[in-house]
């Protein structure tokens, strides 16, 4: 799934965004390829599910796996359809598509760190110009650790896609040269979709493929990190 | 020999204190309640448990919690909306947690059952959930040794069973039902229906009896996913 480096210069588009989690998550939706197999994180990344190109049949061209035990994972659950035995990582009901398969937890880790997943999109408080990702833990004293997948989603997916803010509330960008909370996973992301940019990192340094609502330079003026184009 | 028990509270003697205590589920779904319930009521302490998460609102494991009885929780994902028993608990130093990433922990425990001394595991290089941990780098890769989790007793939910203790299982209920029922020298296992010999479809089960050592027949699922009983 690695793709070769991108040459293209970034596209600046001045005129629209900063993006809404809704906008981003269509953003994210289009570039998953169809037939792929797909994690999509708790929390903003599961909007992504309402974006995702689909088949004459109507449902995503790519397969939906969630790691509590599920491949082939359909839309929420409404009324008649909701069955407490089906739920998705969030614990939140889902329904089943045709084809859909169940299995316990190891064989659903194994897809992930024997490398049989294509694409995982997680949310992060920060990832660094390298890659690494810090999603799982403040590291505040008071704050209850939880981890989850995460560690294992960050490692074991081919691709793994990051979707968040690109600024915290005080402005500070969450693309940093060096993670300050602890991390998830060391070179792991491939890609950071955010509200403002959206980052290709490769060995050469991390490239901006698009801007919404912000122009090159002054994404360079905000964020610490050497931006190639 | 497998043992059909007559009640939930049969099929759970023998456990006492200071015992490990595999619990199966994902939040509430799999959650074995009736078999916990029995578990409050025979009122061992000191328990070490092991489950994907540390309780969800008043009810099954978060019950357990509550009365005391737990010195230990080994899980992935404690921190929930509705995990207010545990948060509690930890934050006045009254419960001990181990956390561990989810595919380690199904991993482990997969070990435990399937005899396997250690392991060396990509997940969580590099974090702090490492720190400590013998390191090792094969073909170029590093990895973390990791340990198996072997329980005293597994206390799962399941769908249905036959007398020699083959178990079935429902969608994203079964989780770490499979894993495990193989981990602990007792296996307990609670069913919607228990079925007679013949009538599950061999390539359809799960968890063969070999891995089984009681069953008992509870009245149908009684959990959901609002948490109401």
């Amino acid at each position: 799934m690695t793709e070769p480096t991108i040459e293209h210069p970034a596209v600046e588009n001045t005129d629209r965004g900063p993006l809404t989690t809704d906008e981003l998550a269509a953003v994210i939706g289009r570039d998953i390829p169809a037939g792929a197999y797909v994690n999509l994180g708790i929390g903003q990344p599961t909007k992504i599910a309402d974006y995702l190109p689909t088949g004459e049949d109507g449902n995503p061209t790519c397969i939906l796996h969630t790691e509590n035990g599920m491949l082939g994972m359909g839309p929420a659950a409404r009324g008649d359809e909701i069955d407490p035995d089906l739920t998705n990582a969030g614990k939140v009901p889902v329904t089943e598509l045709p084809g859909a398969s169940y299995f316990h937890h190891a064989d659903s880790f194994a897809m992930m760190r024997g490398g049989h997943l294509d694409v995982c999109v997680l949310g992060a408080y920060q990832v660094a110009a390298n890659g690494d990702l810090a999603n799982w833990h403040t590291g505040k004293p008071d704050d209850i650790p939880a981890v989850g997948g995460a560690m294992d989603l960050a490692i074991g997916a081919k691709d793994v896609y990051v979707m968040m803010t690109l600024f915290t509330k005080k402005g500070e960008a969450k693309l940093v040269q060096h993670c300050t909370y602890p991390l998830t996973g060391v070179a792991c992301v491939s890609r950071v979709y955010t509200d403002y940019a959206v980052f290709d990192i490769q060995p050469d340094g991390v490239h901006v493929l698009a801007t919404y609502g912000i122009t090159l330079a002054d994404l360079r003026d905000r964020v610490n990190v050497k931006l190639l184009g | 020999m497998i043992e059909i028990c007559s009640d939930v509270d049969a099929a759970v003697r023998g456990i006492a204190d200071g015992a490990t205590v595999l619990i199966g589920g994902f939040g509430r779904a799999g959650m074995p309640f009736a078999l916990i319930d029995a578990l409050r009521r025979l009122g061992p302490r000191e328990l070490t448990v092991v489950n994907n998460n540390a309780g969800n609102g008043d009810t099954g494991l978060a019950a357990l919690l509550a009365a005391g009885q737990v010195r230990k929780v080994i899980c992935s994902f404690p921190r929930q909306k509705d995990s207010w028993v545990f948060d509690g608990l930890y934050r006045e130093g009254r419960i001990e947690l181990e956390l561990v990433p989810q595919g380690n922990l199904a991993e482990r425990l997969r070990a435990a059952g399937a005899g396997i001394g250690a392991f060396y595991c990509p997940t969580g290089v590099g974090t702090p959930l490492a720190e400590g941990k013998e390191t090792r780098e094969i073909d170029g890769r590093s990895y973390v040794l990791e340990y198996p989790i072997k329980g005293d007793y597994a206390v799962i939910s399941a769908y249905q069973a036959d007398p020699l203790g083959n178990v079935v299982y429902r969608k994203t209920a079964r989780n770490f039902g499979p894993v495990m029922a193989t981990a602990a020298r007792t296996t307990i296992v609670q069913v919607t229906e228990v079925v007679p010999v013949g009538t599950l479809d061999p390539e359809a089960v799960v968890t063969p009896g070999i891995f089984v050592d009681r069953i008992v027949k509870v009245e149908a699922r009684s959990y959901t996913v609002q948490g109401a009983r």
